[in-house]
């Protein structure tokens, strides 16, 4: 028990709590069914980019391209599909577009794990060169008239639920691929020597190496992964919105990372749960999503989360500076 | 090895010859010799494709107005990046400054205020948007050194923080109606020289001075380089940092004042690509992203390089996505070719 209240998940599921508290007292539109599906159904693409930033983030890395490697791939995949008029199951297209995402996330490999080049560095340049390369030599204008497979898929619902006055919510089919993604992050992270490598190279990379990881394979295997999920997620996407538009997705990386880093993932590598890292995204979505709910105007949401992200990391750097000081009273 | 009585004196190495010879006064290292060597080689190209458009004095003078405004945000840029951290906050230091700059001049100015007037309060705003730039820039030192959180997490956060804070004080609007003596000043030449390049100069002097000619600059490279290292040495690492970042807030506030002088408004989101090019300028021009290494020289050729090659490929009527694709390009490559020759420098 005692263990449990000193882990930031805690902190994070204490403020969370709080939060769900205050807005629902202040406006009781906030627990209705619509809104709570709502809130999840705005989670399920960031749901899967916090699963790339917070494995990038453990191995000691930052990116920022994932945003720019899902447009990318779902416009791509979009516009091959289309122009080829695909009837077929939608996996091809969820596949197809994760494939692309895995060759842009094994470019950012080379450039980081080959020339080791500082990630934030590399990815800020791949994601300039993605989104770039996109706009100009595949297309700008978004594509409204989608293969039918994805609108079939995108009116498939799960979780369905006929509310007072008979309206009926539910949530896309979608939501079972970010389940799914969730739990396998999980599962890689804890249980397999892959996973606790990657912990091991956020952690030290020297020693990640003397005990016998590649971090050149490690490294490979983390942004080309984060690429194949960004490619999925970009789909994902698309589906929902029932159009492939090539300038949605474009700087929502700092929110998935400030979320990320809110939900106890350190900076500096080595540490970070999968639970955690939802907590935060829970966090800012809710934020993100019920300001207007709270009576704040909407133009406070930037300010909000700034301050978010300073003062939830700000905690968590003084947290580590005081553990730091109390070790060293130890020793000396 | 003293010789105190005259005795045995130390063979005196002959005076280098080369003092007065023109070695002396190029560059040294091969950095900067390849720096130049690529700028050289881009403007020859540049002037090679579209000679009629991009040599002439139109495309130049455009070009004196273009470049001030990243070349001051990359020497910002510079200096917290020789110190080991990152600025990603100058974009938004610089939007939320000229907003105050710009509203406590349209608040202030009188219609039909003369010059006298209208000066005076100009200069009210310019301080203003100092001061404030000055304030960010010590948050961003602040939550560094004293609590710790990495560089990159701050600046993201007080980014944020920053446009967010100037949204809410515009509400979203852009600021316009400056008085008419502001934009004249902004947009005019001293002689032929336009304002923007000469207030690029003054930093570009101001930078150099503080890197090169005080104390500060050596103890801000030996931070960078190692920090454990420097405090044992008796640096003021809390200090240096906090000063470090408060002089990238002061430089943010001067492209501040040029954007609102040139666009003739303050708007909260301005200009967010400029944080991609002044990385680019910077790590082109030599600076070391790990920290400790960053020359004042390095920049401006730099900056004159990605001008040079913006403008040639605007003469070339290729579009902005195009560009994004070549910087992002440009800096893969720059830094591969700098990460190389270090590496075999270091091993021999």
């Amino acid at each position: 028990m005692k263990k449990m209240v000193q882990t930031s998940e805690f902190y994070v599921a204490v403020v969370v709590l709080g939060l769900f508290l205050v807005i629902g007292s202040q406006n009781s539109a906030f627990f209705t069914a619509t809104n709570l599906y709502d809130l999840i159904r705005s989670g399920i693409v960031p749901g899967i980019f916090v699963m790339c930033a917070m494995l990038v983030i453990i191995s000691g890395g930052i990116d920022v391209s994932f945003p720019a490697v899902a447009t990318f791939s779902m416009f791509c995949a979009t516009k091959i599909l289309h122009s080829m008029h695909y009837e077929g199951p939608v996996v091809t297209a969820f596949f197809l577009s994760g494939l692309i995402g895995l060759g842009l996330g094994l470019i950012n490999a080379v450039f980081i794990s080959l020339f080791r080049l500082p990630t934030l560095i590399v990815t800020l340049g791949t994601s300039s060169m993605f989104s770039g390369f996109l706009l100009t030599f595949v297309g700008s204008s978004q594509i409204n008239d989608l293969p039918r497979p994805f609108l079939t898929f995108s009116k498939e619902q799960v979780f369905k639920f006929t509310g007072e006055g008979g309206i009926t919510v539910g949530l896309p089919a979608a939501v079972l691929i970010t389940f799914g993604v969730v739990i396998s992050v999980a599962l890689l992270l804890r249980y397999t020597m892959l996973g606790r490598g990657i912990y091991a190279l956020g952690g030290d990379a020297v020693s990640a190496q003397r005990i016998g990881f590649s971090p050149v394979r490690i490294q490979f295997f983390v942004y080309s992964l984060v690429g194949f999920l960004a490619g999925i997620a970009g789909m994902i996407h698309t589906t929902m919105m029932r159009n492939s538009n090539p300038v949605d997705l474009l700087g929502t990386e700092l929110l998935i990372i400030a979320a990320v880093v809110l939900g106890g993932t350190r900076i500096t590598g080595g540490h970070g749960t999968v639970l955690g890292s939802l907590l935060g995204l829970v966090l800012v979505i809710t934020i993100q999503n019920s300001l207007i709910l709270l009576g704040i105007p909407s133009y406070w949401q930037r300010f909000v989360i700034g301050a978010l992200i300073l003062i939830g990391t700000g905690v968590a750097a003084y947290q580590v500076k005081r553990s730091i000081a109390r070790r060293k009273s130890i020793v000396t | 090895m003293t010789n105190r009585n005259g005795s045995n004196p130390e063979p005196i190495t002959p005076i280098d010859s080369s003092i007065f010879s023109m070695k002396r006064y190029l560059p040294q290292d091969a950095g900067t010799i390849r720096m130049s060597l690529i700028m050289l080689v881009v403007f020859a190209l540049m002037a090679g494709i579209s000679p009629g458009t991009f040599l002439s004095l139109d495309s130049f003078s455009s070009m004196a107005f273009q470049f001030p405004v990243f070349g001051i945000f990359a020497l910002a840029m510079m200096l917290t990046m020789i110190s080991g951290g990152i600025d990603l906050s100058i974009v938004g230091i610089a939007n939320l400054t000229s907003i105050i700059a710009a509203s406590v001049m349209v608040r202030l100015v009188p219609a039909g205020a003369t010059a006298g007037e209208s000066l005076l309060y100009m200069s009210l705003g310019v301080i203003a948007a100092l001061v404030v730039g000055m304030a960010c820039g010590l948050l961003n030192g602040f939550a560094v050194t004293k609590i710790g959180i990495p560089p990159i997490l701050v600046t993201l956060g007080t980014m944020q923080l920053f446009m967010g804070l100037a949204i809410i004080l515009t509400k979203g609007q852009a600021i316009v109606g400056l008085p008419d003596l502001y934009t004249a000043i902004g947009n005019g030449s001293l002689w032929i020289i336009p304002v923007p390049l000469l207030m690029f100069c003054l930093c570009i002097v101001g930078t150099y001075m503080l890197l090169g000619k005080q104390s500060f600059g050596m103890k801000l490279q030996m931070l960078g380089t190692n920090p454990t290292a420097s405090l044992y040495a008796g640096v003021n690492n809390t200090g240096v940092l906090l000063g470090t970042y408060a002089i990238s807030g002061i430089l943010a506030a001067i492209a501040g004042l040029v954007i609102v002088a040139q666009t003739n408004s303050a708007k909260a989101d301005y200009g967010t690509s400029y944080i991609l090019q002044a990385i680019l300028v910077a790590v082109m021009g030599g600076v070391d992203p790990k920290g400790g290494f960053g020359k004042v020289s390095g920049i401006v050729m730099a900056v004159l390089t990605l001008q040079f090659l913006s403008s040639g490929l605007n003469a070339l009527h290729v579009g902005n996505f195009f560009k994004d694709f070549m910087w992002g390009i440009v800096l893969l490559l720059v830094m591969v070719i700098n990460e190389r020759s270090n590496r075999r420098k270091f091993r021999h």
